[in-house]
C-alpha cells in the first residue's frame, strides 16, 4: 500500500485548510519559480520521464501531449484549458481536488501553461459544482494577490492568467472538442479532428486540454523529480492516482493509491470490502460508465491501471470502481447507462444519436426479456455500428457497456428472455 | 447593437456583474461569456430565462439571437420554464441507483407532493430526476439549488426537504457524520496529517 509520504493530495478529505497558508503549509507553491526555471524543454522531459499518462480517461502520454504545441509563436496567443467537467457517472475525484486542493491546481496550471508557452489557463468546471467553484475561484483569488499568477507570476518574468469557466450541465462538454466549442459561448458538439487543438483550438489558437488531476500533480512531480513518480506504480503505468469507489462496498469512498494495486486490495482495505464479502460480489465497472463491466472471476486477480485493464477488454477510464453485488439487476444497471448515453448524445453524429436511443429502448425491454434471443445478437451487431463511426468518443462509451454485459452476462439475458416467453405462454414477445 | 429589447433590460448591477465576467475572455470573444451571464440573469429572475431576456443577452454579448437559443436550449441548467423557488434534482444514475435512489425519489415525491418533472400548484418546489452529479461515493444524491445532500436514506431525504420547506437551510454535504468522500468509519490514509494542522 502507498505510504502517506508518496501522497500528492494530502488534503483530499479537507480536513486541513484548504486556503493558500494551509497549502503552502502542505508544501504548495513551494519553489514555483525554480520549477519554471527548468525551461519549457526541462519541465517537459521531466514530465515524459515521469510516465504521467492522462487522468481524465484516456490515459495519453502527458508530456508528449505538451511537447505539441508550438515552440514559437505565429502570433496567436496560446492556451491551457482545464477539463473540470467532471460527469461521467461513477467519478467524482476532480470535486474534491477543486474543494479541497484548490492551490494544486492552480500551481499546476502555472507551470504546465508556462511548459506550453501559454498565456492563460481557462478551467471548465461542471456548472453544478458551485461550491467547489467557489473555492476554485478563492484560491485564484489569493493567488494573484500573492503575486504568484498574474503579472510576473512568481517571480519569474513570466505572465500567467487562470480564469474559471462555468458550465451548464451538459456531459458532452467533457469531450475536448466539445468542452473547447462550449468556452467560445456555443453548443457543445464536437468538432472534428485534425486540425487537432494544439494547432487550432479556443478561438482558433494552440490549446493543450489537461484533466484536473493530470494538471494538479505536475508541481509534485517537478519538485520530487521524475523517477520519484516513475518508481511508483508499474512501466508505462506509474505514479499515483485518486480512486472513486462507489456503489456496493460497505465504506464508499475516494482514496489516492499507488498505480496498479489490486482492485481486491483496493477495495478491501479502503472501501471496507464487498457488501457481505468478496464472495458476494458479482461485477465490477473499474473506470466510470464508459468502460466494459467485468465479472468477479476477472476482478480477482486484476491490477488497477490502464493496461491490466485494457487485457481483460475494459478500462482505467477515470479510474471510477462501481462495485456491485450479488443482489444486483446487473441488465438494469447496465440499461439505466444507456438511457444516461441518450440523454448527453450531442445530436451531431447518425450513428449516436439513433443509435443511443436505440440501444436504450432495446435494453429496457432486456432488463424484462421483452425481446427475442436474436435480439441480442443484433443489439450487439449495432454497438458495432455506433462504435467507432462518429465524430468522438460518446458513441463509443455508449457502446462498451452493452458489449462489456453481452460478453460476460449473455446467459443471464437469455434466461430473461425465455422466461418472459413462457410467462407469455409461448406467444412470442411483445417488441 | 442595442442590449434593450422589450420587456427586459440589462439593470446597471446586471451590467457590472456581467462586465466582469466578459473582462476574464480575450478581447473579441464575448460570446465565450454567454453561459455564465445566462446563468447570473437566470439567478436574477427566479431561475429561469424568458425569450426577451435570451435576446437582450444575445445584445449584450454582440450575438445572433439565434446562437443563444442555441446554447439555451441545449444545456440543462438553463431553464426555459419557471421553475419553483427551490429546485430538488434527484440523481438516478447507476452509482445513486445501486445505493437506493429509487427510495429517495419516492421519499421526495411524498414529501413534496409531486411527481418527478412538476412544480408545486404553490410554485414552492419543483423535482426533477438528473443525470450523475459526480458525487457517486457519497451516493444517493440530491441537489438542492445550489447544494449537494449526500450519504441520504429516505428518512434523511425527508428531513433535509422537512427543514427547507420551514425556510432552513440544512447543512449541505454527507447527512452523516462521515468526512467528505472519506470512509464512512474514518480515513485508511492521511491519518497522520488529520487534525494536526
Amino acid at each position: 500500500m502507498l505510504g502517506d509520504k508518496d501522497r500528492i493530495f494530502t488534503n483530499l478529505y479537507g480536513l486541513e485548510d484548504w486556503r493558500l497558508p494551509g497549502a503552502r503549509a502542505r508544501g504548495d507553491w513551494d519553489g514555483t519559480r525554480a520549477l519554471l526555471d527548468k525551461g519549457r524543454d526541462g519541465i517537459i522531459r521531466e514530465i515524459k520521464d515521469s510516465g504521467l499518462r492522462g487522468r481524465g480517461g484516456a490515459g495519453f502520454p502527458a508530456g508528449l501531449k505538451w511537447s505539441f504545441m508550438p515552440r514559437e509563436s505565429d502570433g496567436r496567443p496560446a492556451y491551457l484549458v482545464v477539463n473540470a467537467d467532471e460527469g461521467e457517472p461513477g467519478t467524482c475525484k476532480d470535486r474534491d481536488i477543486l474543494r479541497h486542493d484548490p492551490h494544486k491546481l492552480v500551481e499546476g496550471c502555472l507551470v504546465a501553461g508556462f511548459a506550453m508557452g501559454a498565456c492563460a489557463a481557462y478551467i471548465y468546471t461542471r456548472g453544478e459544482f458551485h461550491r467547489e467553484i467557489r473555492h476554485l475561484q478563492a484560491a485564484i483569488d489569493e493567488a494573484y494577490e500573492a503575486g504568484l499568477i498574474g503579472r510576473n507570476a512568481c517571480a519569474s518574468g513570466y505572465d500567467f492568467d487562470v480564469h474559471v469557466h462555468r458550465g451548464a450541465g451538459a456531459y458532452i462538454c467533457g469531450e475536448e472538442m466539445a468542452l473547447i466549442e462550449s468556452l467560445e459561448g456555443k453548443k457543445g458538439q464536437p468538432r472534428l479532428k485534425p486540425p487537432f487543438p494544439a494547432a487550432v483550438g479556443v478561438w482558433g489558437c494552440p490549446t493543450t486540454v489537461n484533466n484536473v488531476e493530470t494538471i494538479a500533480v505536475a508541481p509534485e512531480i517537478l519538485r520530487r523529480g521524475s523517477s520519484w513518480f516513475a518508481g511508483l506504480g508499474r512501466p508505462n503505468n506509474t505514479g499515483t492516482k485518486i480512486f472513486c469507489i462507489s456503489g456496493h462496498v460497505n465504506e464508499p469512498c475516494n482514496v489516492e493509491e499507488e498505480m496498479g494495486i489490486p482492485m481486491r486490495e483496493l477495495i478491501e482495505k479502503h472501501a471496507g470490502g464487498v457488501r457481505g464479502g468478496w464472495d458476494n460480489l458479482l461485477a465490477v465497472i473499474p473506470g466510470g460508465a464508459s468502460v466494459p463491466v467485468i465479472p468477479r472471476s476477472v476482478c480477482d486477480t486484476v491490477l488497477m491501471d490502464f493496461d491490466s485493464l485494457k487485457d481483460v477488454k475494459s478500462g482505467l477510464g477515470t479510474a471510477a470502481v462501481i462495485v456491485m453485488d450479488k443482489s444486483t439487476d446487473i441488465v438494469r444497471a447496465i440499461a439505466r447507462l444507456s438511457r444516461f448515453y441518450m440523454h448527453e448524445s450531442c445530436g451531431q453524429c447518425t450513428p449516436c444519436r439513433e443509435g443511443t436511443g436505440w440501444m436504450s429502448r432495446v435494453m429496457d425491454r432486456l432488463v424484462e426479456g421483452r425481446a427475442e434471443i436474436a435480439e441480442i445478437d443484433l443489439l450487439e451487431e449495432v454497438t458495432y455500428q455506433v462504435e467507432g463511426h462518429t465524430i468522438c468518443a460518446l458513441g463509443d462509451a455508449a457502446a462498451w457497456p452493452v458489449q462489456g454485459l453481452i460478453r460476460h452476462f449473455r446467459p443471464e439475458l437469455e434466461r430473461r428472455v425465455v422466461e418472459n416467453t413462457l410467462s407469455d405462454d409461448g406467444a412470442p414477445a411483445a417488441a | 447593437m442595442s442590449d434593450t429589447r422589450a420587456g427586459f433590460e440589462f439593470t446597471r448591477a446586471l451590467r457590472t456583474e456581467a462586465d466582469k465576467i466578459v473582462a476574464r475572455y480575450p478581447e473579441g470573444r464575448r460570446a465565450s461569456a454567454v453561459l455564465p451571464v445566462l446563468d447570473i440573469v437566470q439567478r436574477r429572475n427566479g431561475g429561469w430565462v424568458t425569450t426577451e431576456m435570451v435576446d437582450a443577452v444575445a445584445g449584450y454579448l454582440d450575438m445572433a439571437p439565434i446562437r443563444v437559443y442555441e446554447v439555451a436550449t441545449f444545456y440543462t441548467m438553463i431553464n426555459l420554464e419557471p421553475v419553483g423557488e427551490t429546485v430538488v434534482e434527484v440523481c438516478t444514475t447507476t452509482p445513486c441507483w445501486l445505493r437506493g435512489c429509487d427510495g429517495i425519489v419516492r421519499a421526495c415525491e411524498e414529501a413534496l407532493g409531486i411527481g418527478l418533472g412538476d412544480t408545486g400548484a404553490d410554485g414552492k418546489f419543483t423535482l426533477r430526476e438528473v443525470e450523475c452529479l459526480g458525487a457517486c461515493v457519497n451516493a444517493p444524491v440530491v441537489r438542492i439549488n445550489d447544494d449537494y445532500y449526500e450519504d441520504l436514506d429516505p428518512d434523511r431525504a425527508r428531513a433535509v426537504l422537512a427543514a427547507v420547506s420551514r425556510g432552513a437551510s440544512p447543512p449541505p454535504g454527507p447527512q452523516t457524520s462521515r468526512a467528505a468522500s472519506a470512509p464512512a468509519s474514518g480515513p485508511t490514509t492521511l491519518r497522520a496529517s488529520a487534525g494536526s494542522s
